[in-house]
């Protein structure tokens, strides 16, 4: 016969209730664990999907995610010709927030070396990749920008092309893909006025140095575009996306680069590691210590559940000792209520985190390995939350059926 | 651990058996010296005031609580001797002891026939031999349709005969009842008296009943009054046999 099923089909009420609070509280714990993976899914999510076997960028810098990396676009053409090298491509990073709306649009602004590079890689799940190599957009679906819905950014307007899905910034912010000149426009926008006297200035700085005086073209151009003059204007691109030749191993190629003055190279592997160490790993420690604090507090709370549960049993505990049931007993009745409530209540949280989790605003991923553990961590504690209830369930005297 | 139980005449013989609760000024002697025989096949009224240790007396021969000082003799087994036990308490009790008290103390989420056939699995028996008899008790106590209740929808009179069901399940050698027809009509009260002399004279039981009850002594082979803790000297014969 078993006590503790007959003892909770008595009680169901208090019992479902305490269960659901229990799954709440542990779907935050298996919700903590989900929003860490999926913050490492998000901030690994370009660096595994853009197909890269290095990445070169400015010298000592761990850019372009950890921190600013600033490279000349041509470095683009100078790594297209170390032996070894398949392809390169520039690449562009950058977060902007704009209105839309009404509402705060804010997203990571990628760009692809067009026309090499028209975004076919990406998940694309509705429209189409990048057809031109200007004006034209593809957004994560978590910006909420329809097909077609045309946005200005800058002194330009786009047109939303294709959709992505779950292609989001370390930071969660929704990604847009621009061709890269469209990317650097977008990034470089300034007011008219500020052109004016960056180009003042530059004429000013250029007249006193050598290569002003002795290049009067270079005078000239530096009241033109800056793109016009690359050697005198800002570097434009974060980074330089390398593909070795199919046989080539990547250390070879980046050994050759890593001599240069100039830049930092980086594996994909390395780059990947730079991100979980720097943007992740804060935020790794805070969930992890908030996990470990809500662990903590579901067996206190389980603990005062089941010692509640057995006192109001003590009566009957007595009885059971008095009829002369062994301890095996009425360690079962508790350990089994125990059992129950830790694996219902595991349920439940699993059950409404598969049905709340999307809606949250960073994503929350989970994974069997992690639901494996909590479950084992949750059965632990359900055996040490009852330690207290068996302690004093162990301490009833059968002669208490008599007070 | 099983103990067995030796087919000896005397069933129960307890001697110089003490008990007192606190110390120093709060110090209560509630069984002083007490020394009880009973034979196989007998069944004792333990008649007395209230505060006469009747109750204590029956805690102490049914090793819920131990004497101070003391000896215990049940079916030829040493169960406690000086200050201590000599046998594991709880196994024995399975085994050997049956208990009424004045509430019936049924575990209330079990149904009447779960809480006899509970008696019967913690001491091993087979389930559905303990179904069959937990049925077969209820029906002779007249609650065999109330089976399938649970404690809550019972009067405390159908109560108190599940409890007394439960009791008599593991056939013990040695039936403890406090006050077990205090919650009971006349007819029911004598009718569960009867069932106790049916028990000790058939499977040749030790029934002690204590009672305030009058109206049932004839029941009983003899009683045995309590006063301040002690029996009284000589134990009374039984109403039956007096007439």
């Amino acid at each position: 016969m078993n006590l503790a099923i007959r003892d909770i089909r008595h009680n169901s009420g208090r019992f479902v209730l305490t269960t659901i609070g229990l799954g709440l509280l542990l779907m935050l714990v298996m919700g903590m664990g989900g929003i860490y993976r999926g913050l490492v899914q998000e901030a690994t999510l370009l660096v595994d999907r853009i197909d890269a076997d290095l990445w070169v960028v400015q010298k000592d810098t761990r850019g372009p995610f950890a921190e600013v990396s600033r490279v000349p676009a041509n470095l683009e053409d100078r790594v297209r010709a170390v032996p070894g090298v398949l392809s390169s491509r520039g690449f562009v990073s950058h977060t902007i927030q704009r209105q839309s709306d009404g509402r705060p649009l804010r997203m990571t602004v990628q760009g692809l070396s067009w026309p090499d590079d028209d975004g076919r890689w990406l998940p694309i799940v509705a429209g189409r990749a990048l057809g031109q190599a200007h004006y034209e957009m593809i957004g994560d679906e978590s910006l909420k920008l329809p097909l077609g819905r045309k946005i200005k950014l800058g002194k330009d307007t786009y047109t939303v092309v294709g959709h992505t899905r779950a292609m989001n910034s370390p930071a969660g912010d929704g990604m847009a893909f621009f061709t890269l000149p469209d990317a650097e426009a977008i990034q470089l926008d300034i007011s008219g006025e500020a052109i004016r006297l960056e180009r003042s200035a530059r004429y000013g700085r250029a007249e006193q140095i050598d290569i002003g005086r002795t290049q009067p073209q270079v005078i000239e151009r530096s009241l033109g575009l800056s793109s016009a003059i690359p050697a005198l204007g800002p570097p434009s691109i974060g980074a330089v996306l390398v593909k070795v030749r199919p046989g080539v191993a990547p250390e070879q190629v980046r050994s050759t680069i890593a001599r240069w003055p100039d830049v930092t190279v980086y594996s994909s592997e390395g780059q990947r590691q730079l991100l979980l160490g720097g943007i992740v790993d804060r935020a790794r420690r805070q969930l992890g210590l908030f996990r470990i604090l809500l662990i903590i507090v579901s067996a206190i709370i389980m603990a005062l559940i089941l010692y509640t549960l057995t006192l109001d049993k003590l009566h009957d505990i007595a009885m059971l000792k008095l009829l002369g049931a062994r301890n095996g007993v009425i360690l079962g009745l508790i350990l089994q209520q125990a059992f129950l409530l830790g694996v219902l209540g595991y349920g439940v949280a699993y059950v409404v985190g598969q049905w709340t989790f999307p809606l949250f605003p960073r994503r929350v991923v989970l994974i069997y390995d992690d639901l494996w553990l909590l479950a084992g961590i949750v059965v632990g504690i359900s055996v040490l939350a009852s330690l207290l209830g068996i302690a004093k369930a162990l301490r009833v005297e059968p002669n208490e059926v008599l007070s | 651990m099983s103990t067995a139980l030796s087919n000896a005449e005397t069933v129960l013989d307890a001697s110089g058996l003490t008990k007192i609760y606190g110390s120093g000024h709060t110090e209560v002697v509630a069984v002083r010296d007490v020394t009880l025989t009973v034979a196989r096949g007998e069944i004792v009224a333990l008649l007395g005031p209230s505060g006469a240790g009747k109750s204590t007396l029956l805690t102490l021969i049914g090793l819920i609580m131990p004497p101070n000082i003391g000896r215990i003799i049940i079916g030829g087994a040493t169960v406690f001797d000086g200050d201590r036990m000599r046998v594991n308490v709880r196994s024995f009790r399975r085994q050997h002891l049956g208990f009424v008290f004045p509430k019936a103390n049924l575990i209330p989420f079990l149904t009447a026939a779960e809480n006899v056939r509970l008696a019967m699995e913690i001491n091993d028996h087979p389930t559905r031999a303990a179904s069959r008899r937990a049925m077969d008790l209820l029906e002779y106590l007249g609650v065999g349709e109330r089976a399938e209740h649970l404690p809550s929808m019972l009067s405390s009179g159908e109560q108190q005969r599940v409890a007394v069901a439960r009791a008599l399940a593991n056939r013990p050698s040695l039936i403890l009842a406090d006050e077990p027809t205090a919650a009971l009509d006349s007819v029911r009260g004598r009718q569960v008296m009867e069932l106790f002399r049916k028990v000790a004279h058939e499977q040749s039981a030790v029934v002690i009943v204590a009672t305030h009850d009058h109206r049932a002594l004839d029941v009983f082979d003899r009683t045995v009054e309590m006063e301040d803790g002690r029996l009284r000297d000589p134990p009374t014969t039984s109403p039956s046999t007096a007439s």
